[in-house]
């Protein structure tokens, strides 16, 4: 299997000794051309690459924060194909990062899996995220990104049985997400040391380069995660930023956090990251 | 028919297992463990044993000899799950889960209720158990059943409300699944429904189906055969399918269930999944689903808050494809001419739910007319909605 932009975005942030930063922002909060400018201020700050929340009703997986996100979004009438529009419009722009989808899998059945795998790749999008897909249930959306180069990333947990670590490894691509902690997403003062030992497992099975995600929000926590893994996602801490003021500068605080964050991705030499 | 679902929890191309990968090995773990204990002589004995001296079965089923009269048509046979401990059907199972997660050894019970009964008989066995018991509740349910509400909280639940969304059944059932996830090694998820993620719309059915059993012995003794139909509400569809159950692989045996039309199905506001939705995954299962064209799940309407739900239990929407049941739809309007109905031509309030599938019989009972048999699912009691009742016809209590 070749490499491709997602996995060369870890790649590359390796070779520069960071850990890479893979911020989340909702299409549409607070509105979809400010999101969009948001997406292209974290790039500025340093991201490697950005996860973009296609918004759902039902986002079980959420906390308050992207809870909030998505249901506002979803007031301003965003839906699957604005979003792959906005994909559009930032690769028109310039944006030369990854681009992932995330988000549910029902808007995605609703729009027809090969049919929304066709316009995410045509619009310049390089991955799917989809939170309540497991991977035993994933054959059928995995086909249809595969076919077009879209690279389905999996999700473990801490709750992952080493079969299903297994399992997850061998039908992911671009990277493996591994969530931090028991609960769903927001920002914690402290996140869970319980996801070591799941990286450490998850590298046993798999050359991917493994990002971990919930729960962070400080340049600490980049720093802590970064001793044993390529990379973090970072959402609800963002939004939060973003909420944190008007509108218009939703953009600047979003960049301001990032760059923020990013003072923790800097490794010292002879990291545990991948390929070491 | 009976070999469903297979080992992907699949009911055809429904059900499956739509969850976030935190809560995986808790399904795989509660599935193991569920069909080791069905097959634990212990198990079942503790499960019979309770279900006959502490919910009160076999609930009885009898003759309405008035109704059948005031309608003029075929007989009417009411199951009365009215008459179970709590007042509905919903104990069934979750003294069956309740007694499952003392077998997991996790002592935190959490569980949704949309109309409050499923909250009732989750705080009911949790009390007689010993397990700590959390109910979450959307915010309009909490309002409109305030006095199942009360109940909860005097048998020692503690009552969350849920303020997203709609602030109904659905929403209460995003939170709880949160929830799990959050809790997942220490907690155990009493879902109330033939819905979720597999293995729940098997189990609960399983436990449910105490209902068909009961059913289809009692009616022969009663009256030599079998019924030519059996009809009961369907809001996720849990009394539906334990009635149904029973007489699934009786052919001449038609199997109706009746949604909330709410204002009327060709309104926004109504809740008749299988009767306008298109299949969906929510809530954990691939099932029919009322959405828009976007796949954004639409909110449900009805004046029961037991079947205002978007969604359906994945057999449903198997066995409408598999044209094995029959789904038709009763607006607001006739489920409370349903109601009273009941009310006075047999003495019986039944529960706003089962009042759907008792307005239904006017029309069927007409259809399949004299000396055919209708067996009536009665689901619950209708204690519960006397305010909404009382409300609707503009009665201050």
């Amino acid at each position: 299997m070749s490499t491709g932009p997602i996995q060369q975005a870890f790649e590359d942030a390796r070779r520069r000794r960071r850990t890479a930063i893979a911020p989340f922002l909702t299409i549409g909060y607070p509105t979809v051309d400010a999101s969009l400018d948001a997406v292209k201020a974290v790039a500025t700050a340093g991201a490697d690459l950005v996860e973009l929340g296609i918004p759902f009703s039902d986002p079980l997986a959420e906390g308050p924060t992207i809870q909030m996100s998505s249901h506002h979004a979803l007031g301003q009438g965003v839906t699957p194909a604005i979003c792959i529009a906005s994909a559009a419009r930032l690769r028109a722009d310039g944006l030369k990062i990854p681009l992932v989808f995330m988000g549910y899998y029902n808007p995605l059945m609703s729009y027809g899996l090969g049919r929304f795998c066709d316009a995410a790749a045509e619009s310049g999008v390089n991955g799917l995220i989809v939170a309540d897909l497991p991977t035993e249930e994933a054959g059928p959306l995995r086909s249809a990104a595969e076919k077009r180069g879209l690279d389905l990333i999996p999700l473990l947990a801490l709750t992952s049985p080493e079969p299903r670590i297994a399992a997850a490894c061998r039908d992911g691509r671009g990277f493996v997400y591994c969530v931090s902690l028991l609960g769903v997403t927001g920002a914690r003062a402290m996140f869970s040391a319980r996801v070591r030992g799941l990286v450490e497992v998850v590298r046993r099975h798999t050359s991917l380069p493994v990002a971990v995600g919930f729960g962070i929000s400080t340049a600490a926590h980049v720093k802590e995660t970064g001793e044993f893994a390529d990379g973090v996602v970072v959402g609800s801490a963002l939004i939060d930023a973003m909420r944190d003021g008007p509108v218009e500068s939703a953009p600047e605080r979003a960049e301001a956090y990032i760059r923020g964050l990013a003072l923790g991705a800097a490794r010292p030499t002879g990291h545990r990251g991948q390929g070491s | 028919m009976t070999t469903f679902p297979d080992t992907l929890g699949r009911f055809g191309r429904y059900g499956g297992k739509f969850v976030p990968e935190t809560l995986m090995a808790a399904l795989d773990e509660l599935e193991r463990e569920y069909n080791s204990a069905k097959k634990a002589p212990a198990f079942r004995e503790e499960l019979e044993r309770l279900l006959k001296t502490y919910v009160g079965r076999p609930t009885p089923i009898y003759h309405a000899e008035n109704l059948t009269r005031q309608l003029g048509g075929a007989e009417i046979y009411i199951k009365r799950e009215d008459l179970a401990h709590t007042g509905a059907h919903k104990i069934n199972n979750a003294l069956g889960q309740a007694l499952l997660a003392r077998r997991l050894k996790k002592t935190r019970i959490i569980a949704e209720t949309g109309a409050g009964q499923h909250g009732v008989a989750t705080a009911t066995v949790c009390a007689k158990l010993g397990l700590q018991c959390i109910v979450y509740m959307g915010e309009v349910d909490i309002a409109r059943q305030a006095s199942n509400v009360y109940r909860m909280k005097l048998l020692g639940a503690e009552v969350r409300s849920v303020t997203s969304g709609s602030r109904t059944l659905k929403d209460a059932i995003n939170e709880t699944i949160r929830d799990w996830v959050a809790n997942v090694e220490t907690s155990h998820y009493i879902i109330g429904s033939v819905v979720g993620p597999h293995p729940y719309p098997v189990m609960v059915r399983d436990f449910q189906s105490v209902i068909g059993q009961e059913a289809r012995a009692q009616f022969q003794g009663l009256t030599g055969g079998l019924p030519d139909a059996a009809v009961a509400c369907v809001g996720g569809g849990s009394n539906a399918m334990g009635l149904f159950s029973g007489f699934i692989n009786d052919p001449s045996v038609r199997l109706i269930g009746v949604e909330a039309a709410g204002d009327g199905v060709n309104t926004p506001k109504h809740a008749a999944t299988l009767t306008k939705g298109r299949p969906g995954v929510l809530h954990g299962s691939y099932s029919y689903l009322l959405q828009d064209e976007n796949g954004q799940v639409q909110e449900a309407h009805s004046i029961s808050a037991g079947l205002d739900y978007p969604g359906v239990g994945p057999e449903h929407s198997y066995l409408k494809d598999a044209e094995r049941a029959q789904y038709v739809a009763i607006t607001d309007e006739e489920a409370l001419q349903g109601f009273d109905l009941l009310a006075r031509s047999e003495g019986i309030l039944p529960a706003l739910e089962p009042a759907h599938a008792i307005a239904h019989l006017r029309a069927l009972a007409r259809e399949l007319g004299r000396g055919k048999k209708i067996l009536l699912l009665l689901s619950g009691r209708g204690d519960k909605d006397l305010n909404t009742v009382a409300s609707a016809r503009g009665v201050r209590l």
